[in-house]
């Protein structure tokens, strides 16, 4: 059955708009091309309603288009996406965060954090997360969310952007490190909800 | 050092690596060498697996999340 484009469609694209900009600015981190992948979505979304069908999730199916107009982004400012950061993290070798003697073994041993599957699959832990992955220095945000949140393989990330895989490895193991440590800090250090 | 001898700041730098990339044979016997003799290593490897397993399910609950 083809349904026609109805007011109640447009309105729910309409409501749909902050919650896929909110992905999209973390992805891309520029509003600019953020806003324009948003819209992108929902043109394509108006254009192909039918293709929406029987789905039970109109949130599912309109971030799976905003991860095609998000990906094409990334190809458009390609030499953007991954201009390098300047910050204090660059020269630093990130194992530090952790904290090792010159010997090799660590100076603190690192902390068990539990069996914690229950607590973190809360709204909360998740606004957490958010907040950590947006912390990342752009570059380094983007290339780790094309791994974990777009899914594509460290080859792909590295065809798309032209870059060598050992900087990729390099700004994706930063950002494991820092997402690590952040946790640490705001979920598993603080005072938790029980 | 012995050839496949891995110190826990290297053995920790694997365990991240490998989220990314698939090691060599030598880093994979040094790791599990290593994880077999050491106590703090393998706290750290169940921290990086439960980062991996937050990821998964954080991208489940950024597409399945109803809209409100």
């Amino acid at each position: 059955m083809s349904s026609p484009v109805t007011a109640s469609f447009e309105q729910q694209l309409v409501d749909a708009r902050a919650y896929l900009l909110r992905y999209a600015r973390l992805q891309l981190r520029n509003d600019a091309w953020a806003e324009d992948a948003v819209s992108e979505t929902v043109l394509a979304a108006l254009a192909k309603p039918q293709s929406f069908g029987n789905r039970s999730q109109l949130k599912t199916w309109l971030v799976g288009i905003l991860k095609h107009k998000v990906i094409d982004a990334l190809r458009l400012h390609s030499r953007e996406v991954c201009a390098p950061d300047f910050g204090p993290d660059d020269e630093a070798d990130p194992l530090e965060w952790i904290g090792f003697k010159p010997d090799g073994h660590f100076s603190q041993a690192p902390a068990d954090w539990g069996d914690p599957q229950q607590q973190l699959a809360s709204r909360q832990f998740f606004e957490i997360l958010d907040a950590c992955a947006n912390k990342l220095p752009p570059t380094q945000g983007r290339l780790f969310l094309m791994r974990e949140w777009l899914e594509l393989s460290s080859e792909d990330i590295c065809k798309e952007l032209k870059l060598t895989p050992t900087n990729l490895y390099v700004q994706l193991h930063r950002a494991r490190l820092r997402l690590r440590e952040c946790l640490e800090l705001n979920w598993f250090k603080s005072s938790k909800p029980t | 050092m012995m050839p496949f001898q891995r110190s826990c700041k290297q053995v920790s730098a694997l365990l991240v690596a490998r989220e990314d990339r698939s090691l060599g044979w030598r880093d994979q016997l040094g790791l599990r060498m290593h994880m077999a003799i050491c106590a703090a290593c393998p706290v750290f490897e169940r921290q990086m697996l439960t980062v991996s397993n937050v990821l998964r399910q954080w991208r489940n609950y950024r597409s399945d999340e109803t809209t409100p």
